[in-house]
């Protein structure tokens, strides 16, 4: 088991890291995933869409 | 029951308006042609399975419902792995902690492109145009995702599943639910974990997909009136409502916000 544990990229035998910000308390992991949320969102919204067939119409 | 065999010249009962339907044998009015009718009615299966969409689909943000999707079959094909060998396998072999892994990581990535997917459809409020019960069977999707995690969570069968479920309890019985749902209880937990929780998503998902296709994509905003120079409509200069293109005359017609 240990081995498995080591064998994680990042170490996770310790604590987790929290942010916090007066009553709002975020565990880093979290705040990652909705940042990486956002700017997935923000790039879907901006990237071009090439579409593979060109439109007859 | 009066139903009879009838003969090869004899016209297809049950068949659509038009199709000499009206004036047959009163096989017409059997439960059986009258659910195909009506299934025929509102998802005619060009509208069912369609070859294209409107030109303003070809955007990322509309690809997020169906990698949701993508992602619901690798956490529904890694369950069924994990289900078939069990927890002793799961926690100690290779595979075990790669399929583990696996149905893991698509339940990460369902719920990230479910909420991406959410935002895009809240900030085109595309409810709009009687998809109401798009977005109500979207609503469902997710907060029953939320349990099956939720009871995915506690199935682990390790001392991480029971921390959560002896914290989760107190929260539970303060609410009122802890009678008939004990977190407590692992046997009551997995079922729901294995069975009941992943039928209603697929149930709701399966909805969903159809009301999204029986609508059709909703249309985009109108665009704001600007100034007619700064407006795009070819060589003359023509207000929206003469716009050519069919698909605006429609919002036009059916949305209810003003235009301008
Ligand atoms: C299991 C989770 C879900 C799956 C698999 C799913 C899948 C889909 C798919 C494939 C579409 C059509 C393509 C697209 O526009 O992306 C769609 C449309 C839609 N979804 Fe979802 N969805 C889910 C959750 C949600 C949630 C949580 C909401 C909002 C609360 C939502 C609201 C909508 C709406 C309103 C549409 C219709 C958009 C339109 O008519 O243009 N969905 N969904």
């Amino acid at each position: 088991m240990i081995d498995v544990v080591s064998a994680s990229i990042v170490n996770l035998t310790h604590p987790g890291h929290y942010l916090h910000w007066g009553f709002i308390q975020l565990s880093l992991a979290n705040s990652i995933v909705i940042l990486a949320m956002l700017a997935v969102f923000v790039l879907a919204l901006v990237l071009p869409f090439r579409s593979g067939r060109r439109s007859r119409r | 029951m009066t139903d009879t065999v009838h003969s090869d010249s004899a016209p297809p009962n049950g068949a659509l308006p038009g199709t000499g339907d009206e004036n047959v044998t009163g096989d017409e009015k059997m439960w059986t042609a009258r659910v195909r009718r009506a299934a025929m009615r509102t998802l005619p299966p060009d509208k069912l399975l369609p070859d294209r969409q409107p030109s303003y689909v070809a955007s990322w943000i509309y690809v997020f419902g169906v990698l949701t999707i993508a992602a619901l079959v690798v956490i529904i094909a890694s369950g069924v792995v994990l289900t078939w060998k069990g927890p002793s396998w799961w926690h100690v072999s290779k595979v075990g902690l790669f399929f583990n892994s696996i149905h893991l990581w698509s339940v990460e990535l369902f719920f990230f492109f479910m909420v991406i997917h959410l935002w895009g459809k809240f900030f085109m409020a595309a409810w709009r145009g009687r998809r109401r019960a798009t977005w109500v069977t979207g609503v469902v999707c997710f907060v029953v995702s939320i349990g099956a995690a939720f009871t995915g969570y506690i199935s682990q069968q390790n001392f991480d599943s029971q921390w959560i479920a002896t914290q989760a309890k107190d929260g539970l019985n303060s609410v009122g639910i802890g009678a008939f749902f004990n977190v407590l209880n692992f046997g009551q937990m997995l079922l729901w974990h294995v069975l009941l929780l992943p039928a209603v998503v697929i149930a709701f998902v399966g909805l969903h997909i159809l009301l999204v296709r029986r609508r059709g994509v909703v249309h985009p905003f109108p665009a704001r009136a600007r100034p007619a120079r700064h407006r795009i409509t070819g060589a003359a200069t023509v207000p929206d409502e003469a716009l050519p293109s069919s698909e605006i005359e429609t919002v036009l017609h059916k949305d209810p916000e003003p235009v301008r």
